[in-house]
């Protein structure tokens, strides 16, 4: 502990000091070792479909809603494609997974996600295809899974609907790159302070570079969901997003 | 709806204009170069054993090809908010 101090602080100093490009994205083609590139991608599998079974149902029970799905889809699209600057000097992306996580559930983002993160990877070469396992677990399953957690216990501690979805959105996206700072300290455990030291170096860049781009998102998705609650409140309703129709 | 999302747009606007006015002399980089000098940094004999079947040739083809999946989502998402619209206000002409 007493050297970890020093390290921590030291890392601080160079932040502040030499702001330059940091590392707040995924996870890189070829960087996690083959064991552990598997071991991501088995975890991934039961989420998929489980994801795949739950579109399935939610177009054959309400085939409208087909409609909602591919704007779930084109929001983490759009998203993802945003490279905006932020105050650690360097440049990271939303992840978008907090729309269609809270109106269809975290494991239909699951499976869109992960198209997001196959485009990505095979066209633009960000990512890869031996680390999607990895990157969908921390951007399509982490991730929406903490925005639905957050947005049940924003509603159930009577928050009011944009700030729950605000909290939501935000949370999964930061959610996300903490899981990437897990799985790349996991891999990479540094020599003196283990896995946690390492995991305190990724996630000291990461938390700083995505706070203020999880917060954007966190405003874009209120702004969506302004919209539907103007323009299709029914279906909001249908989703059992809000139980209290309003005007 | 109109005012209250305008105000959240400018707010996105202004946290995304806030780094590149206060921070003159950054690089606003993207990430695939520091990646490697991080992991490198503790984990000093990984080769990467995998590399892309792909990259895009430039740093001009490359934003060619994010633009496009921007575009494409939305262009989406700009259908269907016309298309709720003139369903909502259809809707509403028949009452």
């Amino acid at each position: 502990m007493k050297q970890l101090l020093p390290k921590l602080a030291y890392f601080g100093i160079v932040l502040l000091f030499m702001p330059k490009q940091a590392y707040a994205m995924h996870i890189m083609e070829g960087f996690l070792p083959i064991g552990w590139a598997i071991f991501w991608f088995a975890l991934c599998l039961p989420f998929l479909v489980k994801g795949l079974q739950v579109i399935r149902l939610v177009v054959k029970e309400n085939p409208e809603s087909k409609l909602l799905l591919a704007l779930s889809g084109a929001f983490t699209f759009v998203l993802s494609a945003l490279k905006i600057p932020s105050v650690t000097g360097s440049c990271s992306h939303p992840t978008g997974v907090g729309l269609g996580s809270i109106l269809f559930g975290p494991f239909v983002m699951s499976v869109l996600g992960s198209i997001v993160l196959l485009f990505q990877s095979i066209l633009l070469a960000h990512g890869g295809l031996t680390t999607l396992g990895a990157n969908i677990f921390s951007m399509a399953i982490v991730g929406p899974f903490i925005a639905v957690g957050v947005f049940k216990l924003s509603t159930k501690w009577g928050l009011s609907f944009s700030v729950a979805v605000f909290l939501a959105a935000m949370l999964g996206d930061l959610g996300t790159y903490v899981m990437t700072s897990v799985q790349l300290a996991l891999a990479f455990p540094s020599e003196v302070g283990g896995i946690l030291g390492s995991f305190q170096k990724f996630a000291s860049i990461f938390a700083l570079t995505q706070i203020p781009l999880a917060i954007s998102e966190g405003l874009l998705t209120v702004m969506i969901m302004n919209f539907l609650q103007k323009y299709n409140m029914r279906e909001l309703v249908q989703l059992r997003i809000l139980k209290v129709k309003e005007s | 709806m109109f005012k209250k999302n305008l105000l959240l747009l400018l707010g996105v606007i202004v946290l995304a204009l806030l780094p590149i006015l206060f921070l003159q002399d950054a690089e606003f980089g993207g990430a695939d170069g520091e990646a490697e000098e991080a992991i490198t940094e503790i984990a000093a004999d990984y080769e990467p054993w995998f590399s892309a079947l792909w990259e895009p040739p430039s740093g001009e083809i490359e934003s060619l090809l994010f633009v496009l999946q921007g575009v494409i989502g939305a262009l989406i998402i700009g259908y269907y908010i016309g298309y709720m619209r003139g369903k909502h206000t259809k809707d509403h002409a028949k009452h």
